[in-house]
């Protein structure tokens, strides 16, 4: 058993070894985020009006991220099974708790980049109007989300890359786990946005929901991670 | 080696028939009670026979859920770790899929007489269908491959997180029920009052139903004891195959 500064050393050297394989690639730039914009588009075209648009704003901008979130998550599990990275971890000896956390914590910060994305992009073609305290509660909901996000898009990630023929498994096994969060941030976001009249007080108890969801599929997670990717 | 190994002519055994025949009598007996016997209901008329399938399947779809969660645990905790168990879950989670679709299409045919609409957001539906999806989901992990303890331990974690997961779903489902907007359709928790003959009905329906379950459940996973057996013959088969032209 390693001790806990030797997985937080591994998670570390996991997280950054994902974010410069992004960061050389650019796949989020160049593929995943122009993907989101063109949903948002698409969202517009299929709703065709302004107010409508404007009331339901903070469904959309969660809908995109969990759809582009499919393809993050393929994404950073594909260049593990590619050569068999994860199982040489695992062969190696290394915690799988620490492999998750490291994981994790990298689809966390590119899972925030695009939610701020979207946001931007709401707040643009969609003429959301924000208070500086709603900006706040946005800001604070999408960290919540993200965690929870990430963890729990790992946990399946890794069961559903683990070989080829399994990319159609990620959107059925994760899209019910996080119905949640949906649910969560999508209130939260209204009450940030305002939309349709809604508090910026009336947020902080989802963000709460959000929260624990993020504490309970971070330690499932940990626990979990090692026999789901086990081959 | 499971005992249905070497009696290849079929899963059932004595007991199981004997099973079998009193579930077909108590069906037989439940339809002419659901059907004829009952009288009908003051508002909801011949619609309230629905119930007779309806409630019961989704207690079978409760019943194996649990199942499905316990054998996965004892597989899990056991130190021999006997495949057993993880055919019962697999066998348990079919099912349970299986009798949620039933309730799901029963119970919007009677919301549709009742209610004017098949579907209603209603925190308890809604959670329902996530319910049926996670199970579905469960369904085809236990169909990824590998070998069969890889697939055991894989579906039991699975199976476990199921467990913590919906409680969380139908939680956070009922709060974006009550706290966004009310259900503006009939309550479908209302008090429903029901004579003699209605409970005698729904509860023969709860035991005739179970009585199938448990028959379902031990035939289904007799046949996967028996397609395990088949995949492990056909991998020493192959085996013996390569040596053969090893030496040959």
């Amino acid at each position: 058993m390693s001790t806990v500064s030797q997985r937080r050393r591994v998670a570390v050297a996991v997280a950054r070894k994902d974010l410069t394989i992004e960061w050389n690639s650019r796949i989020l730039v160049n593929q995943v985020a122009p993907f989101a914009a063109i949903v948002m588009v698409l969202f517009a075209f299929a709703l065709d009006n302004d107010g409508i648009l404007q009331r339901v704003a903070p469904g959309l901008v969660w809908l995109a991220t969990l759809f582009s979130m499919l393809v993050v998550i393929q994404r950073t599990f594909a260049v593990e099974s590619a050569d068999g990275a994860l199982d040489a971890l695992r062969v190696a000896g290394v915690d799988p708790s620490a492999i998750f956390a490291g994981k994790s914590l990298a689809l966390m910060v590119q899972l925030f980049a695009l939610e701020l994305l979207l946001v931007g992009t709401a707040v643009v073609l969609y003429g959301v109007n924000m208070t500086l305290v709603g900006f706040a509660e946005a800001l604070v909901t999408l960290l919540a989300a993200t965690v929870g996000l990430a963890c729990v898009g790992t946990l399946y990630g890794g069961l559903a890359g683990g070989a080829r023929g399994r990319e159609t498994l990620l959107p059925l096994l994760l899209l019910p786990v996080v119905a949640p969060v949906l649910i969560g941030a999508t209130r939260a976001t209204e009450a940030a946005f305002g939309s349709g009249g809604t508090k910026v007080s009336e947020g902080w108890p989802w963000i709460v929901l959000l929260l624990v969801f993020a504490v309970i599929f971070a330690a499932v997670g940990s626990v979990a991670f090692g026999p789901l990717v086990d081959e | 080696m499971n005992s249905a190994v070497t009696t290849p002519r079929g899963t059932g055994t004595r007991n199981t028939r004997i099973l079998g025949v009193l579930t077909i009598i108590l069906m037989v007996l439940l339809t002419f009670c659901g059907l004829i016997f009952s009288g009908e209901d003051i508002n909801q008329g011949s619609t309230v026979r629905i119930m007779y399938v309806h409630v019961p399947s989704i207690w079978v779809a409760y019943l194996a859920f649990g199942m499905t969660a316990l054998c996965s645990a004892i597989y899990l905790s056991g130190r021999n770790r006997s495949l057993i168990w993880d055919r019962f879950s697999g066998a348990a989670g079919e099912i349970g899929v299986l009798f949620v679709a039933v309730s799901l299409v029963t119970g919007s045919l009677w919301g549709r007489l009742t209610w004017g609409t098949y579907w209603v957001w209603d925190a308890r539906l809604t959670s329902t269908a996530f319910l049926f999806i996670t199970y579905i989901g469960y369904l085809a992990v236990r169909r990824l491959g590998g070998t069969h303890r890889q697939r055991a331990r894989r579906s039991a974690v699975l199976a476990l997180i199921a467990i913590l997961e919906i409680p969380l779903v139908h939680f956070s489902v009922n709060v974006w029920r009550t706290l966004h907007q009310k259900a503006s359709v009939a309550d479908p928790n209302a008090k429903v009052a029901l004579d003699g003959l209605m409970l005698f009905s729904l509860f023969l329906g709860l035991i005739a139903f179970t009585m199938l379950f448990a028959w379902l459940v031990i035939h289904r996973q007799r046949s996967l004891a028996l397609e395990d057996a088949v995949a492990d013959r056909g991998l020493d088969a192959a085996i013996e195959a390569r040596r053969e032209e090893a030496t040959n």
